[in-house]
C-alpha cells in the first residue's frame, strides 16, 4: 500500500448517495476509495467485482477466514472468490464493519419481519435497479447470480463464542469514514441501505458520501 | 448432542451410498425426503451447496439463514433458507450439535501452501481435491457456475467466533458414527464435496469418508420443532408452501 495524505485537490469523483439509493462504480487500481457515513448509523451494503471479469468478486467466506477475524477494520485485506486481494482497508474511523449479515431483501423481509413488509424497499432490489440501469453493467451481463455475501460498512453485527448472532445498534456516527485502496481495477456496487425494521441503521436511513482519489 | 426427541430411523428407506474422502458429489434431493449424512470414521467435514432444482438462480443463503434464526452455527432445529424468503431443508436431527456455515471453501492455493501438492499421476484417485474446485465441478453439470460459489454448509465442522471476532477451528468436532438428517422441503439440487474444511488444524492432508442415505420423510406437521422453532421459520416454511401450490396455513 502507498502512504498517501488525504488531499481535497486529488480528488477525482465526489457523490452523495441518498438513502435508499444504488450506487454503481469502478474505482482503478491504486485509487482511494472513501465512503463517509455523513449523518451516523447508516448501512452501506456493498459488493466489489474485477472490473475486467466479473466472474472474480468480493468473498465474504474468504475474506474473514484469510484474515482470521469476522469484523473488518483497518488492515482487513478483501478478497475476491479466487483468493485474491481486492482492496486493502486503509483507514477506519468507525472501528469494525460486518460481512457476515448479508442484504436485506423483499423475501427476506417477509421472513424476518412480516409477510406484508414484502412491498418495503429493500437492498437486494436496489442492488437488481443499480444491475438494470448502470452503465458499468456494460452488456447487463450481471444478473441476481452475481449478488453473493456483501460488507456492510458501519454495521454492528456481533457473534458470541456460543455461536449467538444479532443486529446491534450501530457504532458509528456522523462523519466517521472508512477507505480502501484499490489492488485491481474494482467495480462498486453498493446499497445505501432503506431497512427500516431493524436497529441497523438506527431506523432512520440517511445519505452517505463517496469519495475516489488518488 | 443428541436431541433424543428427534427420530434417528425412518421407515421408508429410498437408498444410500459411500463416498470416500475428499470426493465430490451432485445430485436432486426431493421434497419430503430426508437425507442423512453419516461420518463414518470422525473428523469429517461435508461442504455443501443447494440450488433450487426448477429455478436454479434461488439457492442457500448463509445471512439470510443466521440472521432470521439469530445464529451463527446450524443444528437441530435450524432450517436452511434460500435467497427468496423460503426453507430448502430442515435439520431435524443431529448428533454432533455444531455445523459451520461461515468458514468457506478451501482452493487449490491455500491447499498447496498448507499440504503441498500431489496430482492424478503420481496418487491417482488419491490426488489432493479441494473444496472451491471440486464443486465448480458440480454445479458445472446442472448448468450452474462460479457465480453460484457463495457462503456454503460445512456439515460436521466446528468455527467458533471469540468476543474480538477471531475464528478458532474446534478440533474433533464429529465423532464416527456422527449424523446429521435434512428433511427437504424444496426439489433441490445439492453438491457437495468431502475435501477438508479451509481451517482443519490437522498438519496432514486428511479427508474422511462418509455415506449419504435417503429416506421417505414423514408428513410435517403444524406442530413441527423447526417450523416452529422461531416466527421467522413459519413465515419461510409459509413461503415454501405458497411456492408450491399448498394452502399455506395447513
Amino acid at each position: 500500500m502507498t502512504n498517501k495524505q488525504f488531499d481535497e485537490n486529488r480528488i477525482v469523483y465526489r457523490e452523495v448517495v441518498k438513502a435508499g439509493e444504488p450506487w454503481m462504480h469502478e474505482v482503478k487500481a491504486g485509487q482511494r476509495f472513501r465512503i463517509v457515513d455523513l449523518e451516523g448509523n447508516e448501512a452501506v451494503d456493498t459488493l466489489f467485482y474485477n472490473a475486467k471479469d466479473h466472474s472474480e468478486r468480493y468473498s465474504a467466506t474468504d475474506t474473514i477466514r484469510e484474515q482470521g477475524n469476522i469484523y473488518l477494520t483497518t488492515g482487513s485485506v478483501l478478497r475476491s472468490n479466487l483468493n485474491n486481494p481486492m482492496l486493502t482497508i486503509v483507514d477506519d474511523t468507525c472501528g469494525r464493519h460486518d460481512t457476515i449479515g448479508g442484504a436485506c431483501s423483499a423475501e427476506s423481509n417477509t421472513v424476518r419481519y412480516a409477510i406484508e413488509k414484502r412491498h418495503m424497499h429493500s437492498c437486494r432490489d436496489s442492488f437488481l435497479m443499480a444491475l438494470g440501469n448502470c452503465e458499468c453493467n456494460h452488456d447487463k451481463a450481471m444478473t441476481k447470480e452475481d449478488l453473493s455475501s456483501n460488507i456492510n460498512f458501519f454495521m454492528n453485527v456481533p457473534v458470541s463464542p456460543d455461536g449467538h448472532l444479532d443486529f446491534d445498534d450501530g457504532i458509528s456516527a456522523p462523519g466517521r469514514y472508512v477507505e480502501m485502496e484499490a489492488h485491481m481495477d474494482t467495480l462498486i456496487l453498493v446499497s445505501n441501505c432503506p431497512q427500516l425494521n431493524n436497529p441497523c441503521n438506527g431506523y432512520n436511513p440517511t445519505p452517505v458520501e463517496m469519495v475516489i482519489w488518488e | 448432542m443428541t436431541d433424543a426427541t428427534q427420530p434417528t430411523t425412518y421407515n421408508g428407506f429410498i437408498w444410500s451410498e459411500s463416498l470416500p474422502a475428499g470426493a465430490h458429489w451432485s445430485g436432486v434431493i426431493r421434497r419430503g425426503t430426508v437425507l442423512r449424512i453419516t461420518d463414518i470414521q470422525g473428523k469429517a467435514n461435508v461442504a455443501m451447496l443447494i440450488n433450487n432444482l426448477e429455478v436454479k438462480n434461488e439457492r442457500y443463503n448463509m445471512p439470510d439463514t443466521l440472521k432470521a434464526q439469530k445464529t451463527a452455527f446450524l443444528t437441530t432445529p435450524n432450517m436452511c433458507f434460500s435467497d427468496m424468503g423460503r426453507v430448502m431443508c430442515s435439520v431435524i436431527a443431529d448428533t454432533c450439535g455444531w455445523h459451520d456455515t461461515i468458514g468457506g471453501l478451501s482452493n487449490a492455493k491455500t491447499l498447496k501452501a498448507k499440504y503441498g501438492e500431489k496430482d492424478y499421476q503420481s496418487a491417482h484417485n488419491d490426488y489432493f481435491k479441494n473444496g472451491y474446485d471440486s464443486l465448480i465441478n458440480e454445479l458445472t453439470k446442472w448448468g450452474l457456475n462460479a457465480s453460484d460459489i457463495v457462503p456454503n454448509l460445512n456439515w460436521f465442522s466446528k468455527v467458533r467466533v471469540e468476543d474480538d471476532g477471531s475464528m478458532t477451528f474446534i478440533e474433533n468436532n464429529s465423532t464416527a458414527g456422527d449424523f446429521v438428517d435434512l428433511r427437504f422441503e424444496m426439489d433441490c439440487i445439492v453438491s457437495l464435496s468431502t475435501a477438508q474444511h479451509p481451517m482443519d488444524t490437522s498438519p496432514e492432508y486428511a479427508p474422511q469418508p462418509i455415506e449419504l442415505s435417503v429416506f421417505k420423510a414423514e408428513e410435517v406437521k403444524a406442530d413441527d420443532a423447526c417450523r416452529l422453532h422461531r416466527a421467522e421459520n413459519q413465515r419461510a416454511y409459509y413461503n415454501t408452501k405458497i411456492f408450491y401450490g399448498e394452502n399455506p396455513d395447513d
